[in-house]
């Protein structure tokens, strides 16, 4: 199992890091949806199905805004970023060093945090489920659902859901917003 | 523990792409990997070796299940980041239409 999904992963960063290196914008979001998919396969794989399905929904609406924000620009942008690098080239080249070495310190600073939590965490793959033993043996009888995931997310933690639907409220709010066509200028 | 290392450099690729990638499309692209990279690493904590899916049928009483708190919590924080992204998009077409580009070197009022 391991394995398998070392090497989805390895895939995936593949994916990635060519989305970012891409001349083009469109086919850099066609290798941003390498890794969406990919993660689909690593839930699939983990016994997650809800959360599966869910990803496949979420990827596909959000390549699909991706390419509808990108296609009528990208070409313009190529052209124009190919024009600069051989206008300026040294102001870039030393704002690009600046960039990559504050990547690396804040690489240095997450790996410190990581190393410090992967000493906690048990081995891949021996989990003891003590924090949900309560919704496993109660959760079919409390809430009635046959799906233990359900339960949490529409019962246990029915708070969470709503806090979430507030959250998706005031996106949709702010985005008609932002894209209101006349603003008061 | 190596799924956990290429979790953590999948992170690392998208906090690159965020810090370093002067194209506002390629910025959001980033912070869909760090997104990615944390929801898949919620999951992978929880996965139980020879777990089931947590979904009750009978006769599988006497089975033990894969962690469900984690990709319940997961399954609101994939919601979330579907949302945030979309917000961000309507922000990078605002700007494409007032400033003709998505390069964030060329937006100059937009410093302080």
């Amino acid at each position: 199992m391991e394995i398998i999904l070392s090497i989805l992963l390895i895939f995936m960063i593949i994916g990635a890091i060519y989305a970012l290196f891409a001349k083009d914008l469109l086919s850099a979001l066609i290798s941003c949806g390498i890794v969406g998919y990919g993660l689909v396969i690593c839930f699939l794989l983990l016994r997650a199905p809800d959360l599966a399905i869910v990803q496949v929904v979420v990827e596909t609406i959000t390549l699909i805004i991706m390419v509808a924000v990108v296609l009528d620009s990208t070409r313009e942008d190529l052209k124009e970023r190919i024009m600069i690098r051989e206008k300026e080239s040294s102001y870039i080249n030393t704002k690009y060093v600046f960039n990559v070495l504050t990547v690396l310190v804040l690489a240095l600073f997450f790996l410190f945090f990581f190393n410090q939590a992967i000493d906690k965490l048990e081995p891949f793959g021996t989990h003891t489920t003590r924090m949900a033993e309560a919704y496993i043996e109660n959760g079919a009888r409390v809430t009635g659902s046959a799906n233990l995931v359900t339960g949490v997310v529409f019962d246990f933690r029915g708070y969470d859901t709503l806090g979430e639907a507030t959250i998706l409220f005031t996106a949709v709010v702010g985005i008609l917003a932002i894209l209101r066509l006349r603003g008061k200028t | 523990m190596i799924v956990y290392i290429l979790c953590f450099i999948l992170f690392l690729v998208g906090l690159f792409g965020v810090l370093t990638s002067r194209n506002i499309i390629k910025i959001i692209i980033g912070l869909t990997f760090l997104e990615i990279s944390i929801n898949l690493f919620l999951v992978l904590i929880g996965y139980v070796e020879g777990g089931q899916i947590p979904i009750l049928v009978k006769g599988s009483e006497n089975l033990h299940f894969v962690d469900p708190l984690p990709q319940a919590l997961v399954l609101t924080s994939i919601v979330i980041g579907l949302s945030t992204n979309a917000m961000l998009l309507a922000v990078a077409i605002r700007i494409y239409k007032k400033f003709k580009t998505f390069d964030i070197r060329k937006i100059r009022s937009l410093k302080g």
